[in-house]
């Protein structure tokens, strides 16, 4: 295939006004951004634009509560007099202008302060720190299953188009899109748990184990530095369940999205000709057919993660998985503001921050990207 | 390819075919939505026929739920059994009289803010797209910045800020899903602005509203309508899920979502959950089954092939 790969090259030079790419012509070149670099700085302004825009959307949903803050701080008998009122809004600042307070909103932002939860008055950026590391640990779990499983049933499906076994992934795939995470997870817990006993309960450990010495906060990978096998086995043990069930919702996404990816390389010349020159099956499809359906499915893995993020909100109360989900479920509950715009803030920057890595895959795997 | 085409069934012209690849189809000068062909595929023949199941309990729901869906006149946490077909809960209440009524708020809500916000989606798309700059900048920065937070997290910061209800989960579901229409719409309509038929009538001086509502409405309606049927589906789900978070309709009104919530708790009662999510699963299938088949039949790869397949 080096002839092939050749070919684009040669079209390119020949094309009069572009940029001619070899070293001679580039040192003569006047000093101009590398277009990938571009891409990349293009990509980070976006980025943080975005994330700027998630503090005013946190900052407006804040003032936009119909309950009076200074009411939910006080007692009711604080409440019922002015002079305390008044002063409890100078020190929160709530006399000044919006535009003022949005400054000071930020400001506390970028010194890490997130404010302080209603309920258990601990600053919501030190519970946030505390309960990340699970959800991330069941995110990566959730994250390695869905693609393997999605991407092989997705690749399955398209080669066999239009047979029983495509109608069947695909009738799978719908359904499980179509399920709600959360019932999921209680009836799989209900089943496996409950009646088989075939997982561990619920929970990162088993309650008489010790959490391994804190390096990364993920229970497995502390375990295996320091060596406790026990503890791995049992943390691993622990994660199955939740992180097949949040898995769910995504091997049905990515299944469909790699089924038509797969679908549109088919039709390509060059794996006709593969097919023509007699390759074995194995190679055309996993060297030739997989790998050019791959680059656009890497941007639905950032999409499936928005979708873990919110299914991790809605599904580890279930497990009693002490993360960032549990914690934003209880503050539901409970209405408390300061906690649920707190992990709104973070999994929104976690979100860009996961897509705009997403773009910059993208942006080195297909340089057709970068030129726009 | 013009001699055997159909006669236009509005105006009695013949039908020009469209060039192949053009996004938009054929001219279409009047409204109209025929229900494509592909619908018959079994899977979008699955999904009608439990939609119009759905749809037959939700509207005699009186006459078919048992018992009131509020009185707590049985044993607490008995199973499914003669009298409660499908158990009671821990106040007591019959599960399937819960379950039945709660279709008639779940179902007229999620095709209510589907509707709503494919409105409101599609007119800001159509005004971003028609006019373009800062308009247009304007309004899909603002779509980018709802893009960039996961849908049930934002629904759920919005829905936290307006306080717990069903009006405020509709709104904050107005509020997450319109983005995903006005870009469809901005697409649809930047393509036809520049279509021969959009620039002879705005050589005949029509107006900008004019263009837009007689001319391009009609021919960018049918991708919007398909979207929106995939929508409900998800609608459902994001309610079902802010109502899981006690952020949708308020107790003692049976609901879905908070059904499940409780059953959490009650592991050995585990028909409290169990049948809940059991609606929840078949209705969003069976939006999700039309939903596809109607996909299809725009798609013109696909289209062909379930044509194949069903003839």
């Amino acid at each position: 295939m080096a002839g092939a790969s050749t070919v684009p090259q040669g079209t390119r030079d020949a094309a009069p006004p572009g940029p001619v790419e070899n070293d001679a012509a580039q040192r003569i070149e006047p000093p101009k951004l590398h277009p990938l670099l571009r891409f990349i700085l293009i990509r980070i302004g976006i980025s943080i634009l975005l994330i700027w825009g998630v503090t005013v959307v946190t900052f407006l949903l804040t003032n936009l509560v119909p309950t009076d803050p200074v009411a939910a701080i006080l007692g009711d008998r604080a409440a019922a007099d002015p002079e305390i009122v008044a002063q409890t809004r100078e020190k929160l600042g709530l006399d000044q202008p919006l535009i003022v307070q949005y400054f000071t909103y930020l400001s506390n932002l970028l010194h890490g302060d997130l404010g302080v939860s209603n309920q258990t008055r601990t600053p919501v950026l030190e519970s946030i720190g505390q309960v990340f590391p699970a959800s991330i640990e069941l995110g990566i779990g959730a994250i390695l299953i869905s693609v393997v499983v999605g991407l092989l049933l997705g690749l399955l499906s398209a080669l066999r188009q239009n047979t029983i076994v495509d109608h069947a992934i695909r009738t799978l795939s719908l359904i499980g899109i179509s399920a709600p995470t959360f019932w999921i997870a209680t009836v799989a817990y209900f089943v496996f748990f409950f009646k088989l006993r075939v997982v561990p309960g619920a929970g990162r450990l088993d309650p008489w184990i010790t959490p391994p010495p804190k390096a990364t906060g993920l229970y497995t990978v502390d375990a295996l530095f320091s060596g406790q096998m026990a503890t791995f086995t049992n943390a691993l043990g622990h994660l199955v369940l939740p992180s097949c069930v949040l898995a769910l919702f995504t091997i049905g996404l990515l299944t469909r999205f790699s089924r038509s990816s797969v679908l549109d390389i088919i039709r390509f010349d060059y794996v006709t000709a593969a097919k023509a020159k007699g390759l074995p099956t194995r190679t055309v499809v996993f060297k030739y057919i997989f790998r050019g359906a791959l680059v656009p499915i890497i941007t639905v893995v950032g999409l499936a993660f928005g979708s873990l993020l919110s299914g991790a909100v809605l599904t580890e109360t279930v497990f009693a998985w002490n993360g960032l989900g549990q914690y934003a479920y209880r503050g539901a509950t409970t209405l408390d503001l300061p906690v649920i715009m707190g992990v709104g803030l973070v999994i929104g920057i976690v979100y860009i921050l996961v897509n705009f890595i997403v773009d910059l895959i993208y942006g080195f795997v297909d340089p057709r990207v970068r030129v726009r | 390819m013009s001699i055997g085409s159909p006669k236009h069934p509005a105006t009695g012209s013949t039908r020009t075919e469209a060039a192949t690849g053009d996004p938009l189809g054929p001219v279409v000068k009047r409204w109209q939505f025929r229900f494509p062909k592909s619908l018959r595929t079994p899977l979008g023949f699955v999904g009608a026929a439990i939609l119009v199941i759905w749809l037959i309990l939700a509207i005699f729901a009186p006459l078919v739920a048992p018992f009131d869906p509020l009185a707590q006149d049985f044993p607490r946490l008995t199973g499914p059994g003669a009298e409660n077909i499908l158990g009671t809960d821990t106040l007591g209440r019959d599960v399937f009289s819960r379950i039945v009524v709660a279709a008639r708020t779940t179902l007229p809500a999620a095709v209510f803010v589907v509707i709503c916000s494919a409105l409101l989606g599609s007119v800001l798309g159509a005004i971003a797209g028609y006019f373009g700059r800062a308009v247009d900048e304007i309004i899909m920065r603002i779509a980018d910045l709802v893009f960039a937070f996961p849908t049930i997290i934002l629904a759920m910061v919005i829905a936290a800020a307006l306080g717990p209800g069903l009006k405020n989960a509709i709104i904050a579901i107005l509020l997450v899903s319109w983005p995903s229409y006005a870009r469809v719409t901005r697409s649809l309509v930047m393509t036809a602005r520049s279509s021969e038929y959009v620039i002879a009538g705005r050589l005949l001086g029509f107006s900008a509203g004019r263009s837009l509502l007689r001319e391009i409405a009609p021919n960018v309606i049918s991708p919007v309508i398909v979207l929106a049927t995939l929508d409900v589906g998800s609608a459902i789900l994001t309610m079902a899920g802010l109502s899981f978070l006690s952020l949708g309709a308020v107790p003692p009104t049976p609901d879905w979502g908070a059904m499940i919530s409780e059953g959490v708790s009650q592991f050995a009662a585990w028909w409290i959950a169990f049948f809940p999510g059991l609606c929840i699963l078949t209705i969003v299938m069976a939006f999700n089954f039309i939903g596809d088949s109607l996909r299809d039949s725009l798609d013109p790869h696909t289209a062909q092939e379930v044509g194949e397949t069903t003839s």
